[in-house]
């Protein structure tokens, strides 16, 4: 059965690494959702959280597929069930319509958004949540002249995970052929082949 | 007084020796010290300098002109697969560099270890469409098991090591690394050139799970019909006497992929012969009848498994591969043996009884028995006037007794050849598996020769196939690699013919392929040779090939429209394999 998977990986920082990983979805012609690549909570080691609708089965190759590369470190695929995530919503509306209109400041509040630029012509509005609760805000700022709107990718926490160290200690121990070593270098830089 | 005591410690510290070196320099430096002694390439405008810095290393690298760079990368394909190292290309920018992706292609998906370096464009020409500039890291990045642009020379002593130890280490591959122009002639303090033995991110091989090894020795030493198929990956882990062991003391049958071919010998008691789509009668159908099927370092292709629902479904499936992505990814294991099968092999042989399965065994011969009399014994012996491919083979044979390296082209004739040819020692079968790339043959017979110089190389090549690169006739004429060429020729473009002839009617559409008078053109290069379309003919001009001191041509007509049996349908069931 299809379903929405969130796919966690952990990278070096590489020019193309991007495309290495985007082109194993393009491949298989499977259309990702949502993509945000940022640095981590380890330095140097990069983090995209890649949303995809398919069967868990695809999911676990195209894991695989995505661990193979050379300069991907780990894969992980999550149901929603199994993380906490969020995105990033910024709404620009005229400011005269929300200093007339009691309606709006009352909407602005039910929803939790917040102020990130207030200017004579128009206000710029922050939130973030889900897909539903975003999409909440447009449908319910359109009638008051919404100018423009934009959405980040989703970012995820998985629930279980305790960092990537801790992950990874768990994954070897859960899955077969996982190599103990592999974290040994982590926070070595120095010992660390690297150009 | 300060600057003095700086200046006392910087004299009392031996400075790090360095030299001032070119990039260029450095690329060449870095072959030699990884044991590089041949080169496959072409020159041109972005890789000039490397070439400039190549003149002066020709005592130490020898390099091969080739006409195309196709021809460069399939010969060092070839070169990779006879002698076990890693084959080495150079190629310019732009069009030289998009030449080598169809070789790119072919090793990615045959794992065949290469080091491709190509010229870019200046660094600060990237991404103005400046001349013979293309996006070679991101055509390439599929076809790639790593690439990396070097836009700064001292960049490339490290990215070289890297490359190096990426195609050769794990699941073997090509690699790419792409140099500009000005990292080439840039002049930088070089410390020497350390050999990469890690890269954090990347594991070559997972760690080998005892409990799976445990579990597949139970499996085994339980099954009444264990059938054992093997690949590549034997070749490419240098796990040819482990396995010899493994299936000795188990007393497996074993059966080999297109790519495992010459990993055992053919003439072992316990070989039953090919998988597949043309493979041998008995290998097909059994592996729908064996209880436990042990698949080392293959990874069921499709021209395997036939279909994959009809595929080995009453057996328990054991599968030993050093990519975790491999298993799982067409069969499910039950077993799976995650490792090198250089080390997973004689855990596995130490945990197993030593048996004999005769009556399985048996099964085997019977099928042998049965395809000798519908189609082997014919194709080796036809009553036709037309010679038949096979009894070319045969003839071979006689004469190399399974000692040459046999490589192929793609279509009827590699089919044949993988068929019949015998081998009596590993790294000895050079064909374009995976990919299937016609016009593979004659560079890689080139590169196969350069990579086993000691061993006699004979190509075998369709008429087809022959003519998409024989321009490295070229290649063989200046540097006088001694390339045996049978060019088996039934003027038909024959596999796809086959296929119309069995799935489309007959509907002939553009298979009818016309030659030229291929020993002219071997004349024109200097190259002996000579054309037979009789049978009486066959062994004596075999034999003059092999005895003649240097490459020769031997065109041989064979009949027009023979099929290649045995034949898994596409489509359908190994179980389904048709004799005729």
């Amino acid at each position: 059965m299809k379903q929405e998977y969130t796919v966690t990986v952990y990278t070096e920082n590489q020019v193309g690494l991007l495309n290495r990983i985007a082109i194993i979805f393009s491949r298989r012609k499977i259309n990702i959702e949502s993509l945000n690549t940022s640095p981590s909570e380890i330095e140097s080691v990069h983090r995209f959280t890649i949303v995809i609708n398919e069967t868990e089965e695809v999911v676990r190759k195209l894991c695989r597929q995505i661990e193979k590369q050379v300069e991907v470190l780990k894969a992980y695929y999550n149901t929603n069930e199994e993380i906490v995530w969020q995105e990033l919503a910024l709404y620009k509306v005229p400011t005269d319509v929300i200093a007339e209109k009691v309606k709006v400041e009352r909407l602005l509040r039910q929803f939790g958004a917040r102020a990130v630029l207030i200017r004579k012509d128009y206000t710029v509005f922050e939130t973030s949540g889900h897909r539903e609760e975003t999409e909440g805000l447009i449908k319910a700022l359109e009638p008051y002249g919404l100018i423009e709107f934009v959405r980040s990718a989703r970012v995820a926490i998985i629930k279980t995970s305790n960092g990537f160290h801790e992950k990874l200690k768990e994954f070897e121990q859960g899955e077969p052929g996982e190599e103990v070593v592999e974290n040994e270098f982590l926070n070595k830089q120095e010992e660390v082949f690297s150009m | 007084m300060e600057i003095l005591e700086i200046i006392e410690e910087r004299i009392s510290v031996p400075a790090k020796k360095t030299v001032s070196i070119t990039g260029s320099e450095a690329v060449l430096e870095a072959m030699i010290a990884e044991g590089v002694k041949t080169i496959f390439g072409y020159p041109g405008g972005a890789i000039m300098p490397i070439y400039d810095a190549l003149y002066d290393y020709q005592d130490k690298l020898e390099h091969i002109l080739v006409r195309h760079e196709q021809g460069a990368i399939h010969a060092a394909q070839g070169f990779a697969r006879t002698s076990g190292k890693v084959g080495v290309v150079f190629a310019t920018s732009g069009p030289g560099a998009t030449n080598l992706v169809t070789g790119l292609a072919d090793a990615q998906i045959d794992s065949t270890p290469l080091v491709c370096i190509t010229g870019q464009v200046f660094a600060h020409l990237l991404g103005t469409d400046a001349f013979q500039e293309t996006d070679v890291i991101n055509i390439t990045t599929p076809v790639t098991k790593w690439n990396y642009q070097v836009t700064d020379a001292t960049e490339i002593p490290a990215a070289l090591a890297k490359a190096f130890y990426i195609a050769k280490s794990g699941r073997p591959g090509p690699v790419l690394i792409d140099i500009t122009k000005n990292a080439q002639v840039q002049k930088f303090d070089y410390e020497g050139y350390t050999k990469c033995k890690k890269v954090r991110s990347y594991r070559p091989k997972p760690i080998v799970r005892k409990e799976y090894i445990a579990q597949a020795a139970k499996l085994i030493n339980e099954a009444e019909r264990p059938f054992v198929i093997f690949g590549q990956g034997v070749i490419l882990g240098e796990a040819e006497n482990e396995l010899k062991a493994f299936i000795e003391k188990g007393g497996l049958p074993a059966a080999w992929t297109i790519l495992g071919l010459s990993a055992l010998e053919t003439g072992h008691p316990l070989n039953v012969g090919m998988l597949g789509m043309h493979g041998n009668y008995g290998p097909n159908v059994l592996t729908n009848e064996c209880d436990v099927l042990i698949a080392v370092g293959m990874r069921f292709d499709d021209r395997v498994t036939g279909r994959l629902d009809k595929y080995a479904k009453q057996a328990k499936v054991i599968h030993l591969d050093i990519d975790p992505a491999e298993i799982d990814k067409n069969v499910k294991a039950l077993a799976p043996v995650w490792g090198d099968c250089k080390e997973t092999l004689p855990l596995l042989t130490e945990l197993i009884e030593k048996k004999e399965h005769t009556a399985w065994l048996q099964r085997f011969h019977e099928a042998t028995v049965k395809e000798n009399e519908i189609v082997i014994y014919d194709e080796l012996h036809p009553s036709k006037q037309e010679m038949s491919m096979g009894e070319v083979i045969d003839a071979l044979n006689e004469f190399t007794k399974g000692d040459a390296v046999i490589v192929t082209d793609v279509g009827q004739h590699q089919m044949v050849a993988c068929r019949y040819a015998k081998f009596t020692q590993s790294k000895s079968n050079v064909t374009s598996g995976g990919l299937g790339t016609m016009g593979f043959a004659l560079p890689a017979a080139i590169g196969a020769k350069y990579g086993a110089p000691e061993r006699t190389v004979v190509a075998i090549i369709g008429d087809g196939g022959f003519q998409m690169t024989l321009q490295e006739l070229g290649t063989i004429m200046q540097f006088g690699a001694d390339v045996k060429i049978i060019i088996l020729n039934n003027r038909f473009l024959g596999m796809v013919r086959q296929w119309q002839e069995l799935f489309n009617s007959r509907r002939y559409s553009f298979v009818d392929i016309q030659s030229p008078d291929f020993v002219m053109i071997a004349k024109a290069y200097g190259i002996a040779g000579k054309s037979i379309s009789d049978r009486k003919d066959l062994r004596s001009t075999l034999k003059e090939m092999l005895e003649h001191e240097g490459s020769y041509l031997l065109e041989v007509m064979v009949g027009k429209e023979n099929n290649v049996f045995p034949m898994v349908p596409q489509g359908c069931g190994v179980g389904e394999i048709r004799l005729k």
